[in-house]
């Protein structure tokens, strides 16, 4: 076949294109250049999206004995990932830059433009499994290698979009990938995992989102709505965390205290016990399915966050909707994170969460 | 081994660099085992100096210059860097009024950023005047510019000659423009050389940049032509080589083969030029048959290089018909590139009225001394699928950015 291999200048989509090499397809490779300006994204090891990181693209690619380019998707990535970031957390939720930009950008803009081109699919770096079912449908499974499996932020692509992807790496671990790359020659063997977001240069996402948004001060209050503390700014926050809520008055009970609950018009910020973050439902919104859209409920395991555990659980499909119900309880669920839905390893769909319920009501 | 055999592509990026004469190989290769540091002054020595001092003749020989007036640089870059900063601040040193840099919204960035770093480090004021709609400096607009203040002008500095849409600039004009008031005229003709005819004396310009790898010799060698009265600060201090305006130990091997080059290419041009022209309008007239609504950017015939297409292709990115050709083995430029490889907008086209989108959708065929007219017809054969596919993969990104 002849593919597009999107080369993020890491050590796993460098040994993904080495592979689909050698497995005898057409292989091209590309950096998405997704920075206006490439200097201010992380640098170095961190990151994915910067100048050294297109040149070790660049020299991977030389090594893999591919051609290579860099396509430069910086105003659909800003559009489509960075506005949609900080609309999202303007209206109080979590959302995830990763799962958005695997649904708009490399699995949408460049799958779309890549097929324009005459390439029959995209190879990338992610750990996950790709199987032809008996059906002939693309199912995409967990990772063999559960720390690294990313395929909670693939989880929005639909069967068009499985259908023309291929991740080499989800049979191996990261160990077996590094040795490949090690093996392979390529320099970027050793370069450390990326990790946070890549467009926000320092890592400290309440204070990008605080510059840009604003500072959104409020109160810290506990379940009954005492005042315990104010705080700087909502955007510091997200629910279920813990440290750093700087509140000088310790909880009646002695216990730790947790966010459960930012409201980023009034800023006003929930906080509570451990129990009291347990949620049993929730509602997700624009679901996306990987197959056939489920016609009745279905037993399955949930995600709620990337890394996260699966939360055995009961889902249905009611109109544009998916409601599910937690079976094992869950904590700290952030509206506006992707529920990702799983038949054992199979990735069924996915849903952004938009309302949670707490067995004990805020 | 013939090191020069020709490329197993279709090659139309000539202007990026060209393929090395294979005379320039031999002499460069004869030049490089032998010993001598030119400014030593033993035997060794003097022969190294020789060869430097015979090629300095020729070079200046085939640009009608004096052997004095040529200062070899390490290529373009240099020569232009020298020129500018140079100039600036050995006029400014003679007189603190003059703190006006004129020159051209579409100069090559070895000009530009200079000057963009002079205006932001050394307190520059740096016009950049329009062209019209073919690349053409505004001769008017640089007439108003100088008349306004004249005693403030530090320096013009205008190319012979656009690297991207290759029109040629009104040169001798500014000439008489800057020579009413004594202004300097730097040049960078590291486009024209070999293209086009170049007279150092006869242009009137005080300084001229050139380099080695587009006219068919080695990279990292190239020379600022530098009017014998003309003083300029220099960039680089230490042995006080070249005039003492470029210090570093001669590059003896190097500067032999830029002026192989030189004289290889400089005498072959006036039977190269007008071939290239004709197969170039071939390529362009071919192009057009095939896509009626390409529009070829840049000012017609005589106006612009013999070597120069620079053709728009509505509905396209210009990186993706890149792409689909360079997977055919034809080889050619999509403009100005950043650091990091992305594709921006040219600023050449945007300075000649054109939409951010055309200029996007832009690819400059550079042709040279190994174009053939199987070369040409490769590329009119090829063009209407990628454009068709181009356009196909534009489409996709333009629902995008709806949605």
């Amino acid at each position: 076949m002849k593919v597009l291999a999107a080369m993020s200048g890491g050590v796993d989509s460098a040994v993904a294109a080495a592979r689909a090499h050698q497995a005898g397809h057409d292989v091209t490779g590309i950096h998405l250049a997704l920075s206006r300006n490439p200097k201010s994204y992380r640098s170095g090891a961190r990151g994915c999206c910067t100048i050294e990181d297109s040149n070790d693209a660049r020299r991977a690619a030389d090594m893999i004995g591919i051609p290579f380019y860099v396509w430069d998707l910086s105003e659909r990535f800003h559009q489509d990932v960075v506005e949609d970031f900080m609309s999202e957390y303007s209206e109080g939720r979590t959302p995830n830059p990763c799962v958005r930009c695997n649904e708009k950008i490399k699995f949408a803009a460049v799958l779309d433009r890549a097929v324009a081109l005459g390439f029959d699919a995209v190879v990338t770096g992610h750990y996950a499994q790709l199987e032809t079912g008996t059906d002939g449908m693309v199912e995409m499974h967990r990772a063999v290698d559960h720390g690294k499996d990313q395929s909670y932020v693939l989880g929005v692509l639909t069967q068009d979009q499985l259908a023309r992807s291929m991740f080499p790496l989800g049979d191996s671990t990261k160990d077996v990938v590094r040795a490949e790359a090690a093996g392979r020659g390529l320099f970027v063997a050793q370069k450390p995992d990326s990790h946070d977001i890549c467009f926000i240069a320092d890592g400290d996402t309440a204070g990008w989102l605080r510059d840009r948004l604003g500072a959104g001060s409020g109160a810290i209050v506990d379940t009954s709505g005492e005042v315990l503390g104010r705080h700087e700014g909502t955007f510091g926050f997200t629910i279920g965390q813990r440290r750093g809520l700087r509140i000088g008055k310790p909880a009646s009970d002695g216990k730790p205290r947790y966010v459960l609950d930012i409201e980023p018009v009034s800023g006003r910020v929930t906080v509570g016990s451990r129990e009291d973050l347990a949620v049993d439902e929730l509602v997700g919104i624009r679901p996306r399915w990987c197959g056939t859209t489920p016609a009745t409920e279905l037993d399955c395991t949930v995600q709620l966050r990337a890394h996260g555990d699966g939360h055995r659980a009961v889902a249905r499909v009611i109109g544009d909707e998916v409601r599910i119900e937690l079976i094992d309880p869950a904590s700290g669920v952030a509206p506006g994170q992707a529920a990702v839905i799983y038949a054992g390893t199979r990735v069924v769909g996915s849903a952004t969460i938009a309302t949670t319920r707490r067995r004990t009501p805020v | 081994m013939n090191v020069s055999a020709p490329p197993p592509v279709a090659y139309f990026d000539h202007a990026a660099t060209t393929l090395i004469y294979p005379e320039v190989v031999d002499a460069m290769v004869a030049q490089l085992s032998r010993l001598g540091n030119a400014s030593s002054l033993h035997g060794s020595g003097r022969a190294a100096r020789r060869v430097t001092e015979e090629s300095r003749e020729t070079v200046a020989a085939v640009l009608n210059a004096r052997p004095s007036e040529v200062v070899f640089t390490s290529g373009g870059t240099e020569s232009d860097n020298l020129a500018v900063k140079g100039f600036y601040w050995a006029r400014r040193s003679a007189d603190p009024r003059r703190t006006r840099i004129l020159s051209t919204a579409i100069e090559h960035h070895a000009v530009l950023d200079p000057l963009d770093w002079l205006a932001s480090d050394s307190g520059a004021e740096v016009e950049l005047l329009p062209v019209d709609s073919n690349g053409r400096l505004d001769i008017d607009a640089l007439r108003t510019a100088v008349d306004r203040d004249p005693d403030s002008v530090a320096l013009i500095t205008v190319m012979w000659a656009n690297n991207e849409v290759g029109t040629l600039q009104p040169v001798d004009e500014v000439v008489s423009v800057a020579a009413r008031h004594g202004i300097p005229v730097h040049t960078d003709a590291v486009q024209a050389m070999g293209q086009v005819p170049l007279d150092f004396a006869a242009s009137g310009v005080d300084a001229l940049t050139v380099t080695g790898h587009k006219i068919g010799g080695p990279f990292g060698v190239g020379a600022l032509l530098l009017r014998r009265e003309v003083e300029l600060v220099a960039l680089l201090h230490g042995g006080g080589q070249e005039r003492d305006v470029r210090s570093g130990t001669i590059d003896a091997p190097a500067i032999v083969g830029f002026a192989c080059a030189a004289e290889v290419a400089v005498k072959g041009q006036p039977q190269r030029a007008p071939a290239l022209a004709a197969l170039r309008d071939e390529l362009v007239d071919g192009i057009l048959d095939v896509i009626p609504d390409a529009q070829l950017n840049g000012a017609p015939g005589a106006g612009r290089l013999p070597g120069n297409a620079h053709l728009s292709f509505p509905g396209c990115e210009g990186d993706s018909l890149l792409m689909l050709l360079d997977a055919q083995g034809i080889e050619c430029s999509t403009g100005s590139a950043c650091s990091a490889g992305v594709p921006q907008a040219s600023h050449v086209l945007l300075a000649m009225g054109k939409g951010e989108s055309l200029a996007r959708g832009s690819l400059r065929f550079s042709l040279g001394h190994t174009t053939t007219r199987a070369d040409v017809v490769r590329v009119v054969a090829a063009i209407g699928p990628a454009v068709q596919r181009a356009r196909a993969a534009g489409a996709t990104s333009a629902q995008g950015n709806r949605a």
